[in-house]
């Protein structure tokens, strides 16, 4: 018998399995429509996803350029997909990631804390003396209106209330914040200048408006309005820096793994603190626009208010609350 | 992991075989953003024209003069909320996909041919911060036309990619062979090395080779040790032409 009548035979012994190859299809069809966590599912899912690999690899063999190629190629990457995607339970997952994967992600990103947080104070403390030395560069800091509101004695935050209602206001500040925090962890893609750019800038601007403020007596009521919202804002700001440095860095200095894996394997792992980072500044702008205008708050509670609400995102960073306890102590 | 020569990807797999994956490239990309584009601005307006006229009592638009909190938090923030979110949330509820992408006949994958985790959709639509720029996606598109597996920033960081979503539909030759009974392939080319390599073999060896292949393809056992060598050799034939 000769090779092509054998390969002719063989090629039609194959699609006489095509029975198979459509009750795997239905099998993933139902499986779709209503994810099962049924073990039999998931062993018969696994026995067709082996079945469809072995026949598809004969039928590259046997029938290269058909349709019948095109339709397994296509069921077997299906199944592929499905027997691959990881079960979804929400409560576990949130849960996983406040107590295993964030504080993880935090002890990664300490090291670029330790270079951002003194980048941002230096930053701060340049805007400060530039500002105190030369007066007149407040013009590149701030905006106009802020300048004309500080020199007539008053802070451009003074009845901000009677402006704009406290809802709107936290949500304008908080999606500013969010904005600018998500751009410093973005910006990291340009090997790390960009994040160092944002950070720098945010720094001097801080540092420039409080010399400012404080040339005219206002710092302190600056101060004041800081405390409360400020403690966790600043801090998200040094962190997403950090991520973005983390970013950045990957981009750098990749690795044997190569520069795409390395810059990917580092955006996700940092992106996790960006989340947490997210959901801090959402509190902070409630803050910001319920608590920081308001002056009937006494500085006691808004120092209390800052600084609980620090320890509260450390708390959070640290992963203790949500840690799951041991079913059976540690070995040793 | 390889690319193909035909802008698809080959991924590695548990059991050895590569699943090949079609990559899109950045037109079905642009046509599903603009479905995308479209919808999310068709509901964010339409939110805001249908609360803003309730809000109202009357055939306007506008704000109140001294809008309140309220107008903000029921007309504004969620129609602002449907127009940005639209891809985040959508992409981690379908799992990787959205209408414009059903639609463009896209999806999203990750690397190792899976559907993304949240944490992926998420640094994805982060991105978008930097694909967007100057404007309309401009620095997105080029990123995505000039790189390898059509990838634009985004794509990158999270470890995704867009993949063609395959039709699995049965070509016709197939959906008439599901109806005959199915045949071990193994033993089918069991047969074929047995018949090829038939003169080769000792009488006693590919007698009893037969019988245990005519038997595994249904034959009874009993009907089997009764043939004699010709005769086995025939119905092997007769296996091998069945087609």
């Amino acid at each position: 018998m000769n090779d092509a009548l054998r390969r002719h035979a063989l090629g039609t012994a194959l699609l006489e399995r095509a029975g198979l190859w459509h009750q795997a299809q239905a099998r993933m069809d139902r499986l779709a429509g209503e994810p099962s966590d049924d073990a039999a599912d998931a062993a018969r899912a696994a026995d067709d996803y082996r079945m469809l690999a072995h026949d598809l690899a004969r039928v590259r063999d046997l029938l290269p350029a058909t349709r019948t190629r095109e339709y397994l190629e296509a069921l077997y990457a299906r199944a592929h997909s499905a027997l691959h995607e990881g079960a979804h339970h929400a409560a576990s997952e949130v849960r996983t990631f406040l107590g295993e994967d964030l504080p993880a992600a935090v002890r990664w990103l300490l090291p670029y804390l330790y270079w951002t947080v003194p980048i941002f104070l230096l930053a701060a403390a340049g805007g400060y003396a530039l500002v105190h030395r030369y007066p007149d560069l407040i013009g590149l800091f701030a905006s106009p209106d802020l300048i004309a509101s500080v020199e007539r004695g008053k802070l451009w935050t003074d009845g901000l209330l009677n402006v704009v209602p406290s809802s709107v206001l936290s949500v304008q500040i908080l999606a500013n914040n969010i904005t600018v925090s998500l751009f410093a962890y973005c910006a990291g893609l340009l090997f790390g200048l960009g994040t160092l750019y944002i950070l720098g800038l945010n720094g001097l601007m801080l540092g420039a408006v409080f010399a400012f403020v404080g040339a005219h007596g206002l710092a302190g009521a600056l101060g004041r309005f800081v405390v409360a919202h400020g403690c966790v804002e600043l801090s998200v700001m040094c962190l997403s820096a950090a991520a973005g440095a983390a970013v950045g860095e990957a981009v750098i200095r990749p690795g044997s793994a190569g520069r795409m894996h390395s810059f990917s394997t580092a955006a996700l792992r940092s992106a996790r603190v960006l989340i947490a980072c997210a959901a801090l500044l959402v509190g902070a702008g409630l803050l910001e626009g319920y608590v920081s205008p308001n002056p009937h708050i006494p500085t006691a509670a808004r120092i209390g208010i800052g600084v609980g609400y620090w320890l509260l995102m450390l708390l959070l960073l640290s992963g203790r609350p949500f840690r799951r306890r041991r079913a059976f102590p540690a070995p040793g | 992991m390889s690319a193909l020569p035909d802008a698809g990807l080959l991924v590695d797999s548990d059991t050895g075989i590569d699943v090949a994956l079609p990559v899109a490239g950045p037109g079905a990309r642009a046509y599903a953003f603009v479905i995308d584009w479209h919808a999310r601005l068709i509901l964010g307006a339409a939110w805001y024209v249908i609360c803003a006229l309730l809000y109202n009592g009357e055939l306007s638009l506008h704000a109140p003069p001294k809008p309140s909190a309220s107008w903000f938090v029921v007309v504004v923030m969620p129609a602002l909320a449907l127009y940005f979110l639209y891809h985040p949330v959508l992409e981690v509820l379908m799992h990787g996909s959205t209408p414009g992408k059903r639609a463009a006949g896209v999806r999203i994958v990750t690397r190792s041919g899976a559907a993304p985790g949240v944490g992926a959709l998420l640094v994805r639509n982060v991105f978008r911060l930097i694909d967007s720029l100057p404007v309309f996606y401009g620095l997105g598109l080029i990123v995505a036309a000039v790189s390898r597996d059509h990838l634009r920033w985004g794509d990158m960081a999270a470890g995704t990619l867009l993949v063609y979503r395959q039709g699995v539909v049965a070509p016709p030759l197939v959906r008439r062979a599901a109806g005959a009974a199915a045949l071990d392939t193994h033993t089918a080319e069991l047969v074929f090395e047995l018949l090829r390599r038939w003169d080769s073999l000792e009488s006693t060896a590919r007698a009893t080779l037969a019988r245990r292949l005519l038997v595994r393809a249904g034959l009874e056992p009993v009907q089997a040790d009764a043939s004699g060598e010709d005769d086995l050799r025939v119905q092997l034939e007769k296996l091998a032409n069945r087609a």
